[in-house]
């Protein structure tokens, strides 16, 4: 993106200059809460929101809640500052700033929340808004289709994990997450513990990506640059991971979340890891290997000792500033080159020596070299792995993928700056060095993987022990960080991922092309997704068509026949009573509107006219209003009978333009007659049924006793209509616009006309 | 239809129906009648006066299109419905306004009651109108 070139100083818009500051001051104050956390404490705010089901907007700071907010917010000032440049000059850089900022506004509160539902609010807040930024290029198909596949893959998890909630507040009796973490040995004795522990975990490997729903991670980097290192590897993609460190003290300690943790985690791990070694695409590479980490988190908190909780969370923090600093550092180099090949770039210290600092101080701390905080977290993770029931396959996940972050360290960081520039892209201006806005980011986010790794006590103390503690539920549960923890199996464990990482990092080319051809004759889950997309489209369009014929004689039919069986079962399950029938009270104005109507029914039904059936169903219909107005219900019998004379009127316009009645439809006249004859009779036998027994007057009483008192009137159907139920009337007279709208649009489409 | 005898007619008889299907909504909340029924009627006369005159005629008699009618009348509904919450009830409670009178009740009842079935007559006449004028004119 060269938009600076145009505009140096636009950075400066609001648009710029807002998303920075907002996330600096949201940072400013949740450091002002480390001192109350770091003690042990916690900060809880609380507002009502639906009493009524006892769900409230309610927000704890506790130690994980607290790192994660730190995180967000201060890897968002970096990121916002860097895309404050990035962006500037670009025409919808105030669209951008404002989906950044609602994303971080969004993240916040789903770390922040206390309660399932408001979690689950922001949690899809999240989704929607990640939308949106992936999708920002909404001029690229490709762009719209990434952004589409992450809001399906993800929702689907969020509605899962909805459910999920659902059945914790059922078993536990609150939606407070507090409160629920205290009833874990409930939860794990549940008989639903199984359904809810699959829900939960639907939820959270979507957002986290773990295979195999991990194809809409790397798709995702079809967003801007600063989108992926914001969310896409320190933020949205960790939401999995917060939730399952959320519900640990619930959840854990089954062997079903061992072994499913386990298996997503470490799968997701070495997998992405494999396939980061294929990529060309820097920022595909990263993606993947952001992939790795989150298994890797994903796994460490399968196992219930406190080395993996410690080595998950240490990993979780560093994790966060490497993986941003080398986005970052990537979009300074595509932003200088224009290229993000990684077989095209080289030798890029000279012209950007501080793009390059950074880049070897991220690395450094990927590939868990000392004295990087990288590789305390190594070790730990070593620990972590070797305390476990099953210490050999954990090491070996852990170990391949500590390889492979070594190898692709040094293609993503060593590559590019130091290595052959003879495949550089001809640029016809000099590559400069990034602007500092974009330089920030990078340089502080890699300093400080090397300042922790220096004060392993600071970050321990301010981080590692509140959430650990959070986490577990119990205080001093995490193990101390040291760079030196003097001479152990981990050590040497290390020592070998360094050897077998420099080898993988040699041989990267031909490791490259191997593991291409490899990829292409595996199975792609980003086809078979499309696969899926397109086979339920062809399943909808194969339902409308059935279901949306088009004719309306068969509308009518369908409609009729449902009706039929519907109350043809209940009257046979239920069986008949009809009553005593006797004529013997039926007076001669009866007799006369029973004669009235069966003629319009005659008349409809033989003529060929369609004005004359129209007028014979008007009579029909003059009849049912006559038989209101006799029975006491003027209202009914006034509505029945404009609606009869307007109907008439709306038919004959229309039907003086229409051919004759369709001769085709004599051939169905027998199926019709035989339909109609049946709902007939089966309505009439259920009226006489329900008449021949007591009425319940209850309703009736109740109205007529409330209706003057409570709502100043007498007429029990008008106040029926406009104050008791007063919102079924909104509900209706909303149809009644939105028909005629519909009606007028489709009538006018009709002619082709551009009327307005 | 060119009838002069029932153009000439209709413009009485929609002055006729239009004032009765306001009598028909005003009365509604004590004697058969109300919002629904006063907006049949009011779009009758209109209908009429329709097929009298022609649509050019009874648009302009209209004055407003008779979706715009019938989108203001949801929204004076909505609106009378939500008043309720200023006065902290749950949304759609009728509110009540007496004017004068004493205990014997007998004042100048004025309430969102009314001003929702005003909504309703709104849209009952609006879209019917909305439906025949597209008939009239486009088929």
């Amino acid at each position: 993106m060269a938009h600076e070139t145009e505009h140096p100083e636009s950075w400066r818009s609001p648009a710029g200059i807002l998303p920075p500051l907002i996330a600096a001051v949201l940072f400013g104050l949740f450091l002002q809460a480390v001192p109350e956390i770091s003690g042990g404490g916690t900060l809880r705010f609380a507002l009502p929101w639906v009493p009524s089901l006892g769900t409230e907007l309610a927000f704890l700071i506790d130690g994980l809640s607290l790192t994660f907010a730190l995180l967000i917010s201060g890897i968002g000032v970096l990121v916002m500052l860097f895309a404050a440049r990035y962006m500037a000059g670009h025409p919808q850089h105030g669209r951008f700033s404002l989906y950044l900022t609602s994303f971080m506004m969004a993240m916040l509160g789903l770390v922040l929340a206390d309660d399932l539902i408001s979690l689950f609010v922001f949690w899809e807040l999240t989704t929607l808004t990640s939308y949106l930024l992936i999708g920002f290029t909404h001029t690229s198909a490709e762009a719209r289709r990434a952004a589409l596949q992450a809001l399906l893959v993800t929702g689907t998890g969020g509605l899962a994990m909805l459910a999920g909630f659902l059945v914790i507040g059922s078993v536990t009796g609150t939606t407070e997450l507090s409160a629920i973490r205290a009833q874990g040995d409930i939860l794990r004795a549940s008989p639903l513990y199984l359904p809810i522990l699959v829900l939960i975990l639907a939820g959270a490997f979507t957002k986290s990506a773990q295979v195999p729903f991990h194809f809409w991670l790397p798709n995702a980097m079809a967003a801007p640059t600063p989108v992926s290192a914001y969310l896409h590897s320190a933020t949205m993609v960790k939401g999995g991971v917060y939730l399952l460190a959320r519900f640990w003290p619930s959840l854990s300690g089954t062997d079903a979340w061992f072994w499913s943790l386990m298996i997503a985690g470490g799968v997701t791990t070495v997998f992405a890891s494999i396939i980061s070694m294929r990529q060309t695409d820097l920022k595909q590479t990263l993606a993947y290997t952001t992939l790795m980490a989150l298994g890797a988190l994903v796994l460490f908190l399968a196992a219930p000792n406190p080395y993996a909780v410690t080595a998950a969370v240490t990993f979780l923090v560093i994790h966060s500033f490497y993986k941003a600093a080398l986005f970052l550092v990537i979009g300074c180099v595509d932003h200088a080159c224009g290229t993000r090949d990684a077989r095209r770039l080289g030798g890029l210290w000279r012209a950007m020596p501080l793009t390059a600092l950074a880049a070897a101080l991220a690395a450094a701390s990927m590939a868990g070299l000392p004295p990087f905080l990288g590789f305390i977290g190594k070790e730990l993770l070593y620990k972590g792995a070797l305390d476990t029931g099953v210490p050999e396959t954990f090491t070996a996940f852990i170990f391949a993928a500590s390889a492979l972050m070594f190898a692709v360290a040094g293609i993503v960081a060593l590559k590019p700056f130091w290595g052959s520039a003879a495949n550089m892209p001809d640029l016809n201006r000099p590559l400069r060095e990034a602007p500092w806005q974009m330089l920030a980011g990078p340089l502080v986010l890699g300093a400080l993987g090397l300042f922790f790794g220096l004060q392993p006590a600071l970050l321990q103390h301010v981080v590692v022990d509140p959430t650990v503690a959070a986490v577990s539920g119990m205080a001093d549960y995490a193990k101390e960080l040291h760079l030196w923890a003097g001479v152990n199996t981990a050590l040497y464990l290390s020592g070998a991922t360094y050897l077998v990482g420099l080898v993988l990092y040699l041989v990267h080319v031909p490791l490259r092309s191997a593991l291409d051809g490899l990829g292409k004759r595996l199975m792609s889950f980003d086809r078979l997704w499309d696969g899926v997309l397109a086979g339920l489209r062809s399943l909808a369009g194969g339902v409308t068509a059935i279901l949306q014929s088009g004719d309306l004689n068969r509308y009518l039919l369908t409609v009729f026949a449902v009706i039929a069986a519907g109350l043809g079962l209940t009257a046979l399950r239920s069986g008949f009573d009809l009553g005593p029938i006797s004529f013997g009270d039926v007076e001669i104005k009866y007799i006369a509107i029973f004669l009235l109507a069966l003629l319009g029914t005659a008349l409809a039904v033989a003529t060929r006219s369609r004005i004359a059936a129209i007028a014979g169903l008007g009579a029909v219909g003059i009849g049912v209003a006559l038989v209101f107005l006799l029975f006491g219900a003027p209202d009914l019998a006034i509505t029945q009978l404009l609606v009869e004379m307007l109907v008439v009127v709306l038919f004959a316009v229309a039907a003086l333009r229409l051919p004759l009645l369709d001769q085709k439809s004599v051939r169905f006249r027998p199926l019709h007659a035989a339909l109609a004859t049946f709902v007939g009779g089966l309505v009439t036998a259920i009226l006489l049924a329900a008449t021949s027994r007591p009425l319940d007057l209850r309703l009736t009483e109740f109205f007529e006793k409330a209706s003057y008192p409570e709502a100043h009137g007498r007429n029990v159907v008008n106040v029926i209509l406009v104050d008791f139920r007063a919102f079924d009337t909104f509900g209706e007279i909303s149809v009644v616009t939105v028909a005629a709208l519909a009606a007028v649009a489709l009538l006018r489409q009709r002619r082709g006309g551009d009327r307005t | 239809m060119n009838s002069i005898i029932l153009s000439t007619g209709a413009k009485i008889v929609v002055a006729i129906l239009l004032v009765f299907s306001v009598f028909m909504l005003l009365r509604g909340h004590n004697a058969p009648g109300g919002g629904f029924i006063g907006g049949l009627i009011g779009a009758s006369g209109f209908v009429l006066y329709t097929i009298a005159c022609g649509t050019t005629e009874a648009r302009v008699a209209l004055r407003l299109k008779p979706e715009t009618i019938a989108i203001i009348g949801l929204g004076i509904a909505l609106l009378a419905g939500l008043s309720a919450a200023f006065f902290g009830e749950p949304l759609f409670t009728g509110q009540w306004l007496i004017l004068g009178g004493g205990e014997d009740g007998k004042g100048l009842p004025l309430s969102t009651v009314l001003a929702f079935d005003i909504g309703v007559y709104l849209v009952v006449m609006g879209a019917i109108l909305a439906l025949v004028f597209a008939l009239e004119e486009e088929i």
